[in-house]
């Protein structure tokens, strides 16, 4: 197994050493530092994502209104709004938050490592993604505005500055998803690396907690996928800038081959961010049901199954986008398929509720809310697998309700799971649990009533990225404004009560009380060494691992829970 | 399902409507059990006083079959699903009928630009009657669509017709409609194309055949005019 800590080549760990302020917050190697360096980028891009969503839905609520802190809305400005929002929302809150930040913090503690396997290529990696931060900001500010050519950046649309109208708004736009991409890759070896060299001993393949696994098989899908759209990204950054022709097809290039890049990344990206949020998920609600997970193999074959068949479904999002016809029915037969591996791996979630003692936390009631809204996510996404409803359906609200049926619940409800769960060993301190329950319904029903009436739209045929609905007779009718009306609303209440999540997370940090190791009675090792974890986390002898990560209510013991690393 | 929100206009409608109400159904039924399935088991396993949970690992074969039997019929369910979503593709986009006549639809930003054939029954003749935004056609009769586009991708795409076709720079995309509902309805740009895409609407007017014939007189003797 894993003895090779030795060579671990940082020596400055844990001892003699006082770090300034500068080494430890700014430019930190130690992974949890730089975990909470990507969660708080993180969580100040999702502000920005969030306050964009606020300002295309009142446009779409109150067409040509002054919306308050934006003021009137140009078809151009709202084109940016909903670019940024969709681009920002995936590449800076998603990836970030759900990775890296998890990934960084998650998977030294859990395998029983000092730190990540390379800790200064670490750093580098959160360097590399802050500039990409910087880049995307500056895009919205630059003149002529951000781009507008939605998330998924199809060209010549996004090529050509003739036709996007914001030569410089969409050459950074590119610049930063592909700066960003690269320090993911940076991050990404060494997920996989550490995972794989630093486990402590006896932690074997059966005995890593499923998080550490679902992050490793993330990071995997993302080195596999990300390169062909990197190429991708560079060919359009030279469209734009050096006046090749990669996609245009008057010079003989084909703007249908983006398409093909994108996707080939972007299906698996969905499962990038997926298998992290139902890791953090299968931890809590062992913890929580005081159950042994239902079928580790099974639950660790089901994320490597969708893994591998999310490479072969891509070109379901360009079922009508003019590939060739037959084309579709392969992908039809591909998408179905991986509805079962996902739906299989719910089941074993849900299954593992059965005869167990489950607790109503706050993060496991985020838990259980995932489950409840990703089942919503994934059945309205077989319709749209499904080649011959996707005619109707493909870019309606339909879509749109659907993918934030499986995003929203991923990233925010999965990430709302992770830190209520892990604030605790990260920040040394609780949370309050009643203003987690109530943050937690608040967004949970007003997601719900974002989204749902947004399915109702889609099916009435109301197409995506339309910035005022009083163009189309069909669509302008007071019955269908009423639902985007409601819908907005539902948004306003979602977005006020994340001011309550916003109190508890950081009046706790420094007022909260504190937080004893092991609050929840967790078998893993991360609860065995104090909250917060000091430099080094298990100090200088690594724990020894006797058993699997989920002994909970084992027969014939007092406690309900059997940390991994107590002799038997 | 999708009819009592918008009507169906075409021959295909009610096609696809089928076809998404067999996957709401089909899907439908497996969700309301697993959801059934999920709070009853919530409710029924909440944390009481004095009671433990069980060891349970997920391998013992009375247990796993709760999981292993579901799986299986929820393969043949997807086996049912992608039968008839082949079939209803296979239908629309491969499989063209012969046209009864042809229209030409030139799509730019942000505007749709609708060749109809003229009185002499045919497309590419100097009397095609050329409109910018406005489709006419005519009940009953199947049409074969030429889709072009000038600058960037757009996708054409009338709700009530339930289809949609995306528009590419450099290529000629034909497929085929038979409109069975006579009124005027939307065309919706479904692909995003710019600024102007939001505003990039047009509307399809479906004529009784005699309308039609009224129409194409007034029209040709107006483009004769010019």
């Amino acid at each position: 197994m894993s003895d090779n800590h030795a060579d671990h080549g940082h020596d400055d760990h844990g001892h003699h050493h006082e770090m300034t302020f500068l080494e430890k917050y700014v430019i930190p190697l130690d992974h949890k530092y730089i975990a909470k360096q990507y969660l708080l980028t993180g969580m100040f891009m999702a502000l920005i994502g969030g306050f964009f969503s606020y300002a295309f839905r009142m446009q779409l609520a109150w067409p040509g209104s002054d919306i308050p802190m934006f003021g009137h809305m140009s078809p151009a400005e709202y084109n940016a709004a909903i670019t940024t929002h969709g681009t920002v929302m995936i590449f800076w809150v998603a990836m970030p938050v759900l990775i890296a930040a998890f990934g960084n913090f998650l998977i030294p503690l859990m395998v029983g490592a000092d730190d990540m396997a390379f800790p200064r290529l670490n750093r580098l990696s959160y360097q590399v993604f802050f500039v990409s931060v910087v880049l995307i900001i500056a895009s919205i500010f630059v003149p002529g505005g951000a781009f507008g050519g939605a998330w998924t950046a199809y060209p010549p649309l996004s090529a050509e500055p003739t036709y996007n109208l914001t030569p410089t708004g969409s050459t950074l736009w590119i610049l930063a998803v592909a700066v960003e991409f690269a320090a993911f890759l940076i991050g990404g070896i060494n997920f996989i690396v550490t995972a794989m060299n630093a486990r402590a001993p006896g932690m074997k393949w059966d005995r890593v907690p499923m998080v550490v696994w679902m992050i490793c098989i993330a990071s995997i899908l993302f080195m596999l996928s990300v390169g062909p759209l990197i190429a991708g990204a560079v060919m359009l950054f030279f469209d734009q800038v050096l006046n090749t022709g990669f996609y245009d097809p008057t010079r003989g290039g084909d703007p249908i081959l983006w398409q093909h890049l994108f996707w080939f990344f972007g299906h698996p990206e969905v499962y990038v961010v997926l298998l992290p949020a139902t890791g953090m998920v299968a931890e809590v609600i062992t913890v929580f049901s005081r159950k042994k997970l239902f079928g580790y193999q099974l639950v660790l074959f089901t994320s490597i199954g969708t893994g591998v068949l999310s490479f072969f479904v891509w070109a379901h999002h360009q079922f009508v986008a003019g590939i060739d016809p037959r084309m579709a029915n392969i992908f039809t037969v591909t998408t179905v398929l991986i509805s079962i591996p996902i739906a299989e791996m719910l089941f074993l979630y849900i299954a593992t509720l059965y005869k167990g003692s489950i607790t109503f936390s706050t993060p496991m009631l985020w838990a259980l809310g995932f489950i409840f809204a990703f089942l919503i996510g994934g059945v309205t996404g077989i319709p749209l697998g499904a080649s011959g409803s996707d005619i109707y359906l493909h870019d309606s609200y339909f879509v749109l309700a659907h993918f934030h049926f499986t995003f929203f619940p991923i990233a925010f409800m999965g990430t709302f799971c992770g830190l209520s769960f892990w604030y605790p060993k990260m920040f040394g301190k609780m949370m309050n649990d009643t203003l987690g329950k109530i943050h937690f319904w608040l967004t949970f029903l007003s997601f719900h009533g974002i989204f749902i009436p947004l399915f109702v739209l889609g099916l009435a045929g109301q197409h995506r990225r339309i910035f005022d609905f009083t163009n189309y007779p069909d669509l302008a009718t007071p019955d269908l404004q009423s639902v985007r009306i409601f819908a907005t609303c539902s948004l306003l209440v979602l977005l006020a009560s994340q001011s309550i999540f916003l109190y508890n997370f950081f009046y706790n940090m420094f007022f909260g009380k504190d937080a004893p190791a092991n609050p929840w009675n967790s078998s893993t090792l991360e609860w065995t060494v104090p909250s917060p974890p000091p430099h080094g986390n298990f100090g200088n002898k690594f724990p020894e691992v006797y058993r699997g990560p989920y002994e909970y209510s084992v027969p014939d013991r007092e406690l309900d829970y059997w940390p991994q690393s107590e002799p038997s | 399902m999708i009819e009592w929100l918008i009507p169906q206009t075409s021959t295909f409608a009610s096609d696809i409507d089928n076809l998404f109400l067999l996957i709401v159904l089909v899907v439908g039924f497996w969700y309301a059990l697993t959801v059934g399935m999920f709070f009853w088991l919530m409710i029924r396993y909440r944390a009481r006083e004095g009671v433990k949970a069980e060891y349970i690992t997920g391998k013992e074969p009375e247990l796993k079959r709760w999981i292993t039997i579901p799986h299986a019929l929820i393969i043949l369910c997807d086996v049912v699903l992608v039968v008839g979503a082949v079939k209803v593709w296979y239908d629309v986009k491969q499989d063209l009928p012969p046209a009864d006549a042809e229209l030409r639809v030139v799509s730019q930003q942000w505007a749709w630009t609708f060749h109809h054939e003229g009185p002499d029954g045919e497309l590419g003749t100097p009397d095609d009657i050329v409109l910018v935004d406005e489709l006419h056609i005519e009940v009953g009769k199947t049409y074969h669509w030429h889709l072009e586009s000038l600058d960037v991708l757009h996708s054409f795409s009338i709700p009530t017709m339930r289809f949609k076709q995306d528009a590419i720079p450099g290529r000629v995309n034909t497929g085929w409609f038979t409109p069975t509902k006579t009124g005027e309805y939307d065309v919706q740009c479904a692909e995003m194309c710019g600024i102007g895409h939001g505003a990039m609407g047009a509307r399809v007017f479906i004529h009784t055949p005699e309308d039609y014939e009224l129409w194409q007189k007034i029209a040709s003797a107006r483009l004769a005019g010019r």
